[in-house]
């Protein structure tokens, strides 16, 4: 299911990678934030929501990285370069993430945000909607959000333009160690 | 039809920016949404949203009040009104309370519907849309043309002159520079705003959820950051069961942009946090504006399954020529006349409702299952009731109404005609006729009509008898056509009788919305039919077949003549078209064609009654191949030809692109032959290829058979 995942998720321009253990989505994550020259300063620093991938790595280890901060407010979101948060599962036959984003800092790391880095745990990998219903419950989700690539309009001449108001960049970060069913 | 819109038809149609945009958009449609609908059950899943929808329409009332007690459960604060001026001073007295200033929108045609910002504005509260295409819109100071993408009318031309004014400074056209401006723009009025306002694509009455769905991800930022959330939803959107969700969130973004899913789908059951912690204020209303009593009303009730995706607009002959602005303000397309008529007022769609040319195009690829055109025939019979005929018609239909005096005019004007004939064509028949038959270049009326022919054919007298069903145009105009069926049926061994007595099958009046004069031709036409005792009632003429097999009980209930019912489903059931028959007998070995000879290239038209009232479509290619012809497939061979009854006479600046248009795709295919088993798209394309003057043949399949048979 996970190729059928990502072959959905790209045709829609998503960016799809696979890791195994935490510690080496930890690693793909910093790469990542120096590659795109994340530092300290408004327009280029990193905003991380609350979640369980945070959980389960321990803040410690990302303590003191530059540009990098969990204090997600509007305005700090609205002006970091990459957001990253995690989703619950994957749907793969319409490559679509989702989560229970009541917590305001979720939706805000995942909306204002330039880039969007989302981190899934790989056997939350579910076949389609029909199997996602089964397991998401509005009486405990009050907030749940489906996102299927980046933001995307077409609204001028038809012509697909991708990041409007969300992110222009989603990228998926499937770890095999997180194990299924948190939120 | 008044000069105004008249008028706007024709800018609409000289807009080249607007006709190219949209001609191009739909033919990519097409492509598109039968790729994202691979692999599924359209059928099946319609069938799914329809009955949902309509379990929920039929007792609206029990369910917007499940869905309030569960939202409020939940802590949001539920509204519930029938009167859309009880809606704009709710919002106001929402937006007094808090303070409220400056409000971001998220694209609602509820709000549109209620005329929302201009209340909103009066009151000195900044309203910004934030949907790109809805703020474009808002910009330039005009309404959406279309449902889903509410600026397609605009080039980006447009687009960047309205954005450099907004921010005073030169833009060029470069597309996702203009929608980097936007972002920038639009970005701090998100922030700033301490109201949001949504609409909602399903709202959920088993859990008190609003569903949102959105590909720019506005709907995310306008219910996140503002304290204060409204969502305006129609009552038309509630649903029961959060399982429904799942078809209709299946349907929704194929039919509506082709998508497998939109970006962002937000489900939202009572407040959330506010990014400070606080809890959001949410208000949900209810609006009815006129949906219980469309829920109420038998023929109107199937518009509630609506899921507003706008697919009917995208494949409609006539919205793809002259886009959204000619319907009026805010719905617009086919299932806006309907929605005009009821949530505005009848009148209000008087001149609209002359748009729809009934070809069908929408019903096909409706995901709530709406037949449009047959609403929009019931908004012309309320018309017709509550103002009368037009007395031109009124004389016209008198006429028909008497089949002596109206074949004897007929017949008349085989004589009268003459000195306007040319060829095969009248180009000016006496008004009251041109009215019957129209067309580009009208057909002469033959000299000796069919049922004069029809007593010197020396026929086969079987057990198996079938009544043929001539159809004005083939008894006056085309009786070659009844020939080549009746040469057809004896070669099976099938003896063909003609009822003197039958006359017009009332389609002319029936899509006048003169129903009255529609059900006494049915009534003539059941009595002439069923007297003899024949195993089938045939019909070259797919708007006959549907008159007989569909509309005649339809019409008939309508009036109330309820003692012709049993007698017009017998005949319903007798009723075949030509092509089916003839398909089946060839079948059964009972018909074969001349072997060995390679007829070269054809082409083939459906005709939008016989392809999608009726459901042949495969019938007639397949024997045009048996008979030794190379089957060319035009592109668009479903769409339909312009001629619409009367359409083309009413309409003709419409009618003559849509015509043109076909003759173009006919004559791409390089087949010097076109068939099409309607004798109203005969008469069209053979006018049309008259007056254009390319050599191309244009023929009934019946004829075209009917010289194929092996001796
Ligand atoms: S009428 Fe059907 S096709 Fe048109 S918007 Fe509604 S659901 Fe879509
Ligand atoms: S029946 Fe044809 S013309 Fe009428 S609304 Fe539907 S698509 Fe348009």
């Amino acid at each position: 299911m996970y190729e059928q995942f990502k072959a959905r998720a790209v045709g829609v321009g998503a960016e799809v990678h696979r890791v195994t253990t935490c510690s080496d989505a930890v690693e793909f994550v910093l790469s990542f934030l120096k590659q795109e020259g994340i530092a300290d300063h408004p327009g280029i620093y990193a905003v991380w929501a609350q979640g369980p991938f945070l959980d389960a790595v321990g803040r410690e280890v990302l303590r003191g990285v530059p540009g990098l901060s969990f204090e997600v407010t509007r305005e700090r979101a609205a002006q970091a370069k990459v957001g990253i948060s995690d989703m619950s599962f994957a749907v793969a036959d319409t490559g679509s993430l989702v989560q229970d984003q009541a917590a305001a800092d979720q939706r805000l790391a995942s909306a204002l945000t330039g880039i969007h880095i989302a981190l899934v745990p790989t056997s939350n990998i579910l076949a389609d909607k029909t199997s996602l219903f089964s397991r998401i419950n509005p009486a405990n989700s009050r907030f749940i959000a489906f996102i299927t690539g980046p933001s995307r309009t077409a609204d001028i001449e038809r012509v697909l333009t991708i990041g409007v108001h969300g992110p222009e960049r989603l990228i998926i970060l499937f770890v095999d160690e997180l194990g299924g069913e948190k939120r | 039809m008044k000069r105004e819109f008249k008028a706007s038809i024709n800018r609409a149609l000289n807009d080249a920016n607007l006709t190219g945009a949209l001609g191009k958009f739909s033919e990519a449609y097409k492509v598109n949404r039968t790729k994202a609908y691979e692999g599924i059950d359209f059928e099946d899943l319609r069938g799914r949203i329809a009955e949902a929808k309509s379990g929920a329409a039929c007792h609206l009332d029990e369910v917007a009040e499940t869905f309030r007690m569960n939202a409020e459960a939940l802590g949001a604060k539920v509204f519930r009104t029938r009167d859309p001026e009880e809606v704009k001073q709710y919002i106001l007295k929402v937006a007094r309370e808090n303070g409220v200033k400056n409000v971001v929108k998220s694209k609602s045609m509820a709000t549109e519907e209620i005329h929302l910002n201009q209340a909103l504005l009066k009151e000195g509260i900044s309203v910004a849309e934030t949907d790109l295409g809805e703020w474009i819109i808002q910009l330039a100071g005009q309404t959406p043309s279309h449902m889903v993408m509410p600026a397609i009318h605009m080039t980006k031309e447009e687009v960047a002159e309205i954005f450099s004014k907004e921010v005073d400074e030169r833009l060029d056209t470069d597309i996702p520079r203009l929608v980097k401006v936007a972002r920038n723009e639009l970005r701090p009025k998100f922030l700033a705003a301490d109201m949001g306002i949504s609409g909602a694509n399903i709202a959920v009455a088993e859990t008190g959820s609003i569903v949102l769905v959105t590909n720019e991800g506005n709907a995310r930022l306008v219910t996140t950051l503002p304290r204060v959330h409204v969502a305006l939803v129609g009552v038309e959107k509630l649903v029961e069961k959060f399982e429904t969700v799942v078809p209709i969130l299946d349907a929704l973004p194929r039919s509506a942009t082709a998508q497998l899913l939109t970006s962002y789908v937000s489900i939202i059951s009572g407040p959330t946090p506010n990014d400070d912690g606080s809890l959001k204020d949410l208000h949900i209303i209810l609006m009815d504006n006129q949906r219980t009593d469309m829920a109420k009303d038998p023929k109107f009730k199937q518009a509630l399954q609506c899921i507003r995706c706008g697919s009917c607009l995208n494949v409609c002959p006539i919205f793809r020529l002259v886009g959204g602005h000619v319907f009026g303000k805010v719905y617009t397309g086919g299932i806006g006349t309907i929605l005009t008529a009821w949530f505005d007022e009848l009148k209000k769609s008087e001149e609209i409702q002359g748009l729809c040319i009934q070809c069908g195009n929408c019903t096909q690829v409706c995901p709530g299952k709406l037949d449009i055109p047959e609403m929009i025939m019931e908004i012309r019979r309320r018309l017709v009731l509550e103002k009368g005929q037009p007395l031109v018609q009124k004389a016209i239909f008198s006429v028909v109404n008497n089949r002596k005096l109206f074949h004897g005019m007929l017949r008349a004007a085989s004589v009268a005609g003459k000195p306007f004939t040319s060829g095969k064509f009248i180009r000016h028949l006496p008004l009251f006729l041109s009215e019957l038959t129209d067309g580009r270049s009208l057909p002469a009326i033959a000299d000796k009509p069919f049922r004069d022919i029809h007593p010197g054919i020396e026929q086969p007298k079987g057990k198996e008898k079938a009544v043929f069903y001539a159809g004005c145009l083939i008894d006056f105009a085309y009786p070659e056509t009844g020939v080549a069926l009746v040469k057809l049926l004896n070669k099976a061994g099938i003896e063909v009788v003609f009822p003197e007595e039958q006359t017009c099958c009332g389609a002319p009046a029936l899509y006048s919305g003169a129903y009255e004069v529609a059900a006494q031709n049915a009534a003539d036409n059941i009595a002439a039919l069923l007297e003899q005792d024949a195993q089938y009632v045939v019909s070259a003429c797919p708007t006959c077949t549907v008159a007989l097999a569909h509309d005649f009980a339809k019409t008939l209930e309508a009036v109330g003549r309820t003692e012709w019912l049993d007698k017009a489903r017998i005949l319903a059931g007798k009723t075949v078209d030509l092509a089916t028959l003839v398909k089946r007998l060839v079948d059964q070995g009972r018909l074969s064609f001349q072997e060995g000879e390679q007829l070269g290239k054809i082409t083939y038209h459906d005709s939008c009654h016989l392809k999608r009232t009726l459901n042949v479509s495969e019938q007639p290619r397949e024997l045009l191949q048996q008979a030794g012809y190379e089957l060319e497939e035009m592109f668009e061979c479903d769409m339909c030809c312009g001629m619409g009854g009367s359409y083309s006479m009413k309409l003709p600046e419409i009618s003559a692109p849509i015509l043109k248009r076909k003759l173009k795709n006919i004559k791409d295919t390089g087949a010097s032959l076109v068939a099409m088993d309607c004798p109203g798209c005969v008469l069209q394309i053979s006018g049309g290829f008259d007056q254009d003057g390319a050599a191309v043949r244009v023929k009934h399949t019946a004829e075209l058979l009917a010289e194929r048979l092996k001796d």
